[in-house]
Formats: C-alpha cells, sequence, structure tokens
C-alpha cells in the first residue's frame, strides 16, 4: 500500500473509533470503550509508522504525495478536494500526535475509570485526535480550516467536559471564543490566497507563491499576519494565550493531549507548513519571532509566581510553545519541530504524573499545600523529576538537545536574531527555576497530610470532592468529577504510559545529536526545500558552544531553585516582600486578562447594551411587530380564499389560466 | 370544410367543460365536465393532425383517451368510496379543506 | 354534404356537451355525454381519422359510458338541489367561460398559422387507418405506449383500492354503506376474512 493508503487509515479510524463509541454508548460496557479508543489511536499510530516506511522507500526529494478521495465543490475555477498531503512534515506530525495520543489514552483507561462520563470522555478524544490529523494531514487550505475548527470544538468540549462545574464551561467557551478569533483570522487568509492565487491546494500555492509575490510585498505580508492570528490563538501566543491556563479545568489526560502535545502545536504546524509564504514575507516572520520570544519570556516569569501546579506547566507550555514559534519563524523549521516532539513527550509526561498527584490530593492542585511526595509515590516522583529535567534543559536530556538547536540557529543568522537567542537563553534560565520550584516544593519535605495518608494506608486520600478554583463543594454526578482517580502507582496502563513518555523523554533527543547523527533533520530538511532560509546550518562546534552554555544555564538555574526553594524557603518570602509589584505583575498574569477585558469585552458588552436597549427595541422589535402584522393581515386576507369549496378552488385556477392567457396574447401582440 | 371550424368548435367545448365544472355540484357531473374537456383538447389534437398530414397527433389522442380512462377509473372508485362512507356526494359539503 | 355533415355533427357535439352542462339529473347528464361522444366521433371521420373515431365509439361511448351508467345508478342520479353556498359562483363561471373560449380562438386563429384556413393537404388513402396508427403506436411511440397500459393498470389497482374496502360490518348490513367516518380510507379491514370487493 502506498503512503497516501496508510495515511487515509491513519485518518479514518480515530473517527471510526469516536462514531463506535458514540454511538454504541448504551451497549458498549466502559472499559471496552477505553479499549476501542485506544485501540483506535494506537492502530493509527502503527499505520503511521507504515506510512513513514513507504514514505523512506521513495528518493528523498520525492517524498511528497498528494491524494485525493472525491471533489467536494468545483464550481467557477473554484476546486476544492477531500484531499491530503503526505509528506516529511505530515507524516513526522501525524507520528507524534498518534504516539503521544496512544499513550494519553492509555494513561485516561485508568486515569478516569471511576467517572461517569467515560464513554463520553473517549469518543470527544478520539475526535479530538481525528481533528488533529485532519489538520495536519490536509491537502488544501479549506480541509485545514476545517480541521483547524474541529479541533476548536474538540478543546471546547473536552475543557467543559465536566460541564456542572461553572468554571469549566467557562473555561471551555473562552477557549473557543479565542479559536474562533484565530479561525476568522485563517479564513481570511485562505481567501486572500485564494484572491491571489486562484487556489486552495498546498501543491499549487507553494509553487506558485515565489512567482507571484515579490519578497516583503505587502498581500502576502498580509496574508501571514492573518495566518499568524489563527497560529497563535491556537498555540497560545500573546496577546491571545488567555485561553490555555483556563483550560486546565478539564481532566488532567486533556490538558497532557490538547494542551501540551497536540492541538497547541498547531500553530507551529501552520508556520512550518507555509515556511514559503514566510520566506516571502520577513516582516511577518520577524514579527513571529518577537512574538514568540515574548510569549516565552512572559510566560516564564508567570509560571514562577503560579502556585495551582497544572497551570504552573500550562504556562510553561506557553512558554515552550514560545520557543517553538520563533524557531520555525526565523527560518530553524526542523529545530523547531525537533523541540515539539521533544516537549510533547516530556510534557505529556510532567501532565501525567502532575494528574497522579493530584489524584492523590483528592482533586487539591494548590501546590503550597503539597510537599513529601518522594517519599509517598515514588514512581510518579521519578516521572516527574525526568520531565522536569527534560524541560529544564538538563545535560543529555532530549529537551537539552532540541531547545539549543534552535537558540544555535538563531545566534548563526545574528543581528537581532543574535539577541532573540540571548532572550532564548534568559528563558531556558526561567524555565529551570520554575520547573525546579515545583519539583522542590512537591517532592521533598516532611510528607503534607495527603501524603502521609498514602503511606501510612496504601490508599488514595478522600477528601470532600471540592473544585480546586473556586474552593467550592461538588456531588461527584456525571457533569463532576469521579469521587476516586488513580494513581499510576497503583493503575498499570497509567505506569506504562508515563514509563513509556518517560523513556521519549530522557533519550528522544539522540536522534540529532549535532556531529554524531542526523536522523531527524535529515529526513525532515527535504521538506523545506524551497525556503533558502533552511540551507543554513550552523557548524558542530557552534551547537556545541550553544549547548555547553545551555547546559551550564540549565544547572544555574536548578541551582538557583534549590538555592530559594529546598535550602532557605524562607529567601522567596523576603523576595516577594523586596520586589512586590513585580511579583504581583507575574501572580496577575501581567494582567493580561483584565487587558482584554478592558479593551475588547467591556466596549463589546458596552455596544452590546446599547444594542440590546436601543436599538433592539426601536428598531428590530419594529421591524418584527410590523413583519407579524403585515404577514398576520394578509393571511387573513388569504384566509378568505380558503373556503373548503373545491369548485371556487376550480374557479381561481381557471381564472389564473384565464389571465395567463390574457397576459401572453397582449405581450404577443 | 377548412381547419378553424373545428378548432373554434373544440375552443367552445372547453369552454363549456370548464362552466360546467364550476357551475355544478355532484361529482358524478364534474367528471363528465372533465370528459367534455378532455375530448375537446382531442379534437383539436386530430383537426391540427389533419392540418399538417401527420397521424402522429392522432397517437396523442389516443394516449389522452387513455388517460381519460384512467381519471374516470380513479374518480369513480372515489365516488364510490365517498358513497359508501355515507358522505354527500355533494362538492360543496365536502369542505374539510377550509383554512 | 361535407358542410350538412360538420354541421350537424357539431350541433350535436355542443348540444351534447351543454347538456351535460345543463341537466339537472346526472342520469340525463351522462345520456347527453354519449350524444356529444358520437359527434365527435363523426367528426374525427371527417377529418379523416377512422381509427380515432372508432376507438371513440368502442371505448368512450361503449365502455367508458357503461360505467358511469352503472355507478349513477349505484350511487342514485337525484337532482341537485337548488342550495347554492358560493355566492357569485354562479354568475363568474359562465363569464370566464366566455372568456377562456374568446381567448382560446383568438390564440389560435389570430396565430400565423397559415394552413389553418385550408382544409388540410391531400392525404393518401390509408391515413388515420388502424393500420398506419398501429404501426406508429408499435414502432414509433412503443415506450408512450407501454408506459400508458402501465398507468392504465396503476389505475384500475387504485380504484380497487379506493372503493373496494369493505366498511366494517358491525356498523351497518352487508351491501349497504357503512356509517360515515367510523373508517378511514386507509384503515386495514378490522378481519382478516373480509374479502376485498373490487368496485365492479
Amino acid at each position: 500500500m502506498s503512503a497516501t493508503t496508510w495515511a487515509w487509515l491513519v485518518l479514518l479510524l480515530p473517527l471510526l473509533g469516536s462514531i463506535a463509541i458514540s454511538l454504541g454508548f448504551r451497549v458498549i460496557p466502559a472499559r471496552v470503550a477505553g479499549v476501542i479508543g485506544t485501540a483506535a489511536i494506537g492502530l493509527a499510530f502503527l499505520c503511521a509508522v507504515a506510512a513513514l516506511l513507504e514514505l523512506l522507500g521513495d528518493e528523498p526529494e520525492s517524498r511528497h504525495h498528494a491524494s485525493t478521495l472525491w471533489t467536494y465543490a468545483s464550481a467557477g475555477g473554484l476546486d476544492i478536494d477531500l484531499g491530503i498531503y503526505v509528506d516529511q512534515l505530515s507524516t513526522f506530525m501525524i507520528l507524534v500526535v498518534t504516539g503521544v495520543s496512544t499513550l494519553i489514552h492509555l494513561y485516561s483507561f485508568g486515569y478516569m475509570k471511576s467517572d461517569e462520563g467515560y464513554h463520553r470522555f473517549f469518543a470527544y478524544l478520539n475526535f479530538f485526535v481525528f481533528s488533529m490529523l485532519l489538520l495536519v494531514l490536509a491537502g488544501n487550505f479549506v480541509l485545514l480550516i476545517a480541521g483547524w475548527a474541529f479541533v476548536g470544538f474538540a478543546s471546547y468540549a473536552l475543557i467543559s467536559f465536566w460541564y456542572r462545574r461553572t468554571t469549566a464551561t467557562k473555561a471551555g467557551m473562552k477557549a473557543f471564543v479565542i479559536n474562533v478569533v484565530g479561525d476568522i483570522g485563517l479564513v481570511l487568509a485562505a481567501f486572500l490566497i485564494f484572491r491571489e492565487l486562484g487556489s486552495f491546494d498546498y501543491a499549487t500555492v507553494f509553487e506558485q507563491a515565489p512567482e507571484v509575490f515579490t519578497r516583503g510585498e505587502w498581500t502576502i505580508t498580509a496574508i501571514c499576519l492573518l495566518l499568524l492570528v489563527g497560529a497563535f490563538a491556537k498555540s497560545a501566543q500573546i496577546p491571545f494565550h488567555t485561553w490555555l491556563p483556563d483550560a486546565m479545568e478539564g481532566p488532567t489526560p486533556v490538558s497532557s493531549l490538547i494542551h501540551a502535545a497536540t492541538m497547541v502545536t498547531a500553530g507551529v504546524y501552520l508556520i512550518a507548513r507555509t515556511n514559503i509564504l514566510f520566506y516571502l514575507a520577513p516582516t511577518a516572520a520577524d514579527i513571529a519571532a518577537f512574538v514568540g520570544l515574548a510569549t516565552l519570556l512572559v510566560a516564564g516569569t508567570i509560571a514562577i509566581a503560579m502556585t495551582d501546579l497544572k497551570r504552573a506547566i500550562a504556562y510553561s507550555t506557553m512558554s515552550q510553545i514560545g520557543y517553538m514559534i520563533m524557531g520555525v519563524s526565523i527560518g530553524a523549521y526542523s529545530a523547531g519541530l525537533f523541540h515539539l516532539m521533544t516537549h510533547a513527550f516530556f510534557k505529556a509526561l510532567l501532565f501525567m504524573a502532575a494528574g497522579s498527584i493530584i489524584s492523590a490530593m483528592a482533586n487539591r492542585q494548590d501546590i503550597d499545600r503539597m510537599s513529601g511526595f518522594w517519599k509517598a509515590m515514588r514512581f510518579t516522583s521519578l516521572m516527574l523529576l525526568i520531565g522536569g529535567l527534560a524541560l529544564a534543559a538538563f545535560p543529555l536530556t532530549s529537551g537539552f538537545f532540541s531547545k539549543d538547536s534552535i537558540l544555535a540557529y538563531a545566534e548563526l543568522r545574528g543581528g537581532m536574531y543574535f539577541w532573540m537567542a540571548m532572550g532564548g537563553y534568559v528563558g531556558a534560565f526561567l524555565t529551570a527555576l520554575y520547573t525546579f520550584r515545583l519539583i522542590f516544593r512537591v517532592l521533598p519535605g516532611k510528607p503534607c497530610e495527603e501524603a502521609q495518608h498514602l503511606i501510612d494506608t496504601g490508599e488514595l486520600y478522600h477528601g470532600p470532592a471540592i473544585n480546586p478554583a473556586t474552593e467550592e463543594l461538588e456531588d461527584a454526578d456525571v457533569g463532576f468529577p469521579g469521587e476516586h482517580h488513580h494513581i499510576a502507582e497503583q493503575s498499570w496502563p497509567m505506569a506504562v504510559a508515563m514509563a513509556l513518555l518517560g523513556v521519549g523523554a530522557l533519550f528522544a533527543g539522540l536522534v540529532q545529536v549535532p556531529g554524531v547523527d542526523n536522523v531527524l533533520f535529515g529526513f525532515l530538511e527535504p521538506a523545506f526545500h524551497d525556503s533558502p532560509l533552511a540551507e543554513i546550518h550552523p557548524s558542530v562546534g557552534a551547537e556545541w558552544r550553544g549547548l555547553a552554555i545551555g547546559g551550564a544555564i540549565s544547572l544555574l538555574g536548578i541551582a538557583t531553585a534549590w538555592l530559594l526553594w529546598a535550602r532557605s524557603p524562607g529567601l522567596p518570602a523576603a523576595f516577594r516582600q523586596r520586589f512586590r509589584p513585580l511579583y504581583e505583575l507575574a501572580v496577575n498574569k501581567w494582567y493580561f486578562d483584565e487587558a482584554i477585558d478592558f479593551l475588547v469585552v467591556r466596549p463589546a458588552l458596552a455596544i452590546g447594551r446599547f444594542a440590546n436597549s436601543t436599538f433592539e427595541r426601536f428598531v428590530v422589535d419594529g421591524l418584527v411587530t410590523g413583519t407579524k402584522e403585515t404577514v398576520g393581515g394578509a393571511s387573513g386576507l388569504v384566509r378568505l380564499v380558503q373556503s373548503g369549496f373545491v369548485r371556487s378552488y376550480a374557479l381561481l385556477l381557471i381564472a389564473g389560466f384565464a389571465g395567463l392567457a390574457l397576459y401572453f396574447l397582449l405581450s404577443s401582440s | 370544410m377548412s381547419i378553424e371550424w373545428y378548432i373554434v368548435l373544440s375552443s367552445l367545448l372547453f369552454a363549456v367543460g370548464a362552466m360546467g365544472i364550476l357551475l355544478r355540484r355532484s361529482p358524478v357531473v364534474i367528471l363528465l365536465c372533465l370528459e367534455l374537456m378532455l375530448n375537446a383538447g382531442n379534437l383539436a389534437l386530430v383537426a391540427f393532425s389533419r392540418m399538417v398530414g401527420n397521424q402522429e397527433g392522432q397517437v396523442f389522442a389516443l394516449v389522452v383517451m387513455v388517460i381519460a380512462a384512467c381519471e374516470v377509473v380513479v374518480g369513480l372508485g372515489l365516488i364510490v368510496a365517498i358513497f359508501r362512507r355515507k358522505l354527500p356526494l355533494d362538492v360543496d359539503e365536502l369542505r374539510e379543506l377550509r383554512g | 354534404m361535407e358542410e350538412i355533415l360538420f354541421f350537424g355533427a357539431a350541433i350535436g357535439a355542443l348540444g351534447g356537451a351543454i347538456g351535460v352542462v345543463a341537466l339537472r339529473n346526472p342520469f340525463y347528464s351522462v345520456l347527453a355525454l354519449i350524444v356529444h361522444l358520437f359527434s365527435l366521433a363523426v367528426l374525427f371521420l371527417l377529418l379523416s381519422s377512422a381509427f380515432i373515431a372508432a376507438a371513440q365509439v368502442v371505448v368512450y361511448a361503449g365502455a367508458v359510458m357503461v360505467l358511469y351508467v352503472f355507478v349513477v345508478a349505484y350511487v342514485g342520479g337525484t337532482d341537485e338541489s337548488a342550495w347554492n353556498p358560493i355566492p357569485g359562483q354562479r354568475f363568474l363561471a359562465p363569464l370566464l367561460g366566455i372568456a377562456i373560449f374568446i381567448e382560446l380562438a383568438i390564440a389560435v386563429l389570430a396565430s400565423s398559422l397559415l394552413a389553418l384556413g385550408t382544409d388540410g393537404p391531400e392525404v393518401k388513402a390509408g391515413f388515420g387507418d388502424p393500420a398506419a396508427i398501429g404501426t406508429l403506436l408499435l414502432e414509433k411511440f412503443l415506450v408512450p405506449f407501454e408506459a400508458s397500459s402501465i398507468l392504465l393498470l396503476l389505475a384500475a389497482v387504485g380504484a380497487i383500492v379506493l372503493a373496494g374496502r369493505r366498511v366494517p360490518e358491525g356498523a351497518s348490513g352487508a351491501g349497504s354503506p357503512g356509517t360515515p367516518r367510523d373508517s378511514e380510507p386507509g384503515d386495514p379491514a378490522p378481519d382478516a376474512h373480509h374479502a376485498e370487493v373490487p368496485i365492479q
């Protein structure tokens, strides 16, 4: 079978899984639904591997295939096919998406076991994976937009999964609305592309773009800026990032799947996919790089101040995606995607470990209450440590290689990109700092009440079911989290998933060690051969110098964290006192929510209120009532005709016939 | 006789049939008036067929007869059904269509 | 000779038609229609359409009219009452009839069909005879011919479904009409042994 056939299978399996679970939820037992969902994604992963093998059988330069199932619409020069585009980039993406998703399904299999909405969860989860695969496999912009919007919906459904929690539904709406803003950007960009190039098809667009546009022309810049709106909204970059921390209201596997490993990388994928357009629009690419840099720094500072375990990790996700966006925008396509892959491993792992700890804490997420989990949960702690090390770019872990390959590239391009690389190193320090802040707060020390309970009895602490955001009590009905969660130590699917991810987080970086091997870049690079930026390669020496600096910064950050939160715990409080405004800024997330509230939400509400009180009452009501009266009067007239006498109907018929004949006679003479 | 005469006669018969449908209330007579109109059409068809010297118009007239036969069968079936249910055989009393 | 025949037949056809509309008793209306149909057959003969004329007499004036006579006899050919619930209908209907007649006449006579004023072209001896029409029907118009036969079959089945369903016996004696509205036309017969009764 050809690579495209396998790719269609990759797309089909999660869809089938989703349909099967959602249609059969009355007859399928809960465990079976989990098995179906996990198996669908697992098989999709195997198909993705098969597609990769097929692709490797081709010459590196001809490893791209388009395949069309049927034509959606064909009118007036507009041809929209249900077609996929399989090349190195999309194959890489489906491998990452299906691979990590399989493990997350496996984890959810254990984690969600006691939740009443088990079927619903797996149906959503499979649908989400389908949407994401559609997004990365799409062969034209229309299908891309479809996948993009599906992902937005799936994200909404999963964040609001516990739909009786007001905070969760609000967070879901927030995510959905911000994502729709991104969708609009993407749609407008597609319109512009169609206007200029007359096609939605990737192959045509990327082939013709260099001929139609001159570099730096305003149209292509506008297209790229609109694409960026979509990419930023999906990838939670400033100023569209506020939904991501709130999205932590969803179940932890969701945070792990969507908000770490797959969905938020869509923006990175989009920029990498349209790399040729961004090459033609250097201004837009620079803006993207700056936004990425700003996001990684801002999110890093916020993560230091967060006391909610999941939200802190969410901000670190934003920060890491900032690296990727910066990378793919300045031309380090392969490096950005490399970081995407390693990040998928270690961030999914971190969330899983966090989920396990949150379970042990009876759903509380406040790190101020946590301590001493090293003694209570050895395996989870180990995994948290591995994930943390990889995130902090500890030497020889996966994050170490991927992050520094972006920064080395930026350094090489020189000029302002050199300063971006410097900003990236600052971000790397922040990363190490906030990661190990979490680890030093949670793992060592005297076990807290919940951890002690686990050590003493070997069972989970069962606190009252509360909403971690508002501390309100909830009953554990279907719209709320189930009463019992499961921790990795006691559930083999969760343990297996975490162990595999742990291996990936530690060793995935070894596929791309400068001067040693070149597996990943060698595979990916031909996909970007159109862009001259992909020709730039840092020398091996420069890369190792960057790695050395990165490793040193990482160790420095970890040491600082140790000093602040493990050795002398009084220091942070002193800092807080001393630099209160700075701390306030960070703890309030740089007031982004408030700024958006002030700049966007309030004016919109004011307009809405005006519309409601004035426009609605006089104009709309007038129109509506007027229409109603007109229709009512007219139908009263017509009802007179409906006498029920068939003969009078016949009379009208013949009168109409006579009238028509008269008209034709008059008009023909 | 020139064809004009036949055509005028046909229009006249058609008009009389239409008038009958509008005037009469017995469903049987309404069916008869429908026959009148169909036959007026037939006469026109045959007359035109003669005018152009082509027999195909006559075939159409035959098909019209078939249609008329079908209509009679169904119409009379309806009348019998109405009668058996002891409903009044008067189109003005069957007013369920009133809006 | 031809003129005499035409006017005679035309008067017969018109008189029959007016009789159908004007006679109060449906039975007489049917008889008037038979007169009308015979006159039409004569007109068809004048138009050298022998086969149509024959079919008219045999199928129409024969079979179809017999059906009418039977049904009228069955439902009872009583006079229409003078009750007229629709005001204006009696006045508007003739008006419309006249309007349609005038319009149709103008439409045809004022058209540019030059051959209208002629007797039509000379035709061969076999024009309109059964052999010619039969050849046309079975060769050129085979599909419409078959289609109309299917239509006839459907109509026959439909008539049986419509009229043949027996009304529940408990409501009235066998053979006489049932109580009104206690059984809608679509209702299945309540008992299996109630045989389907065709209309004739």
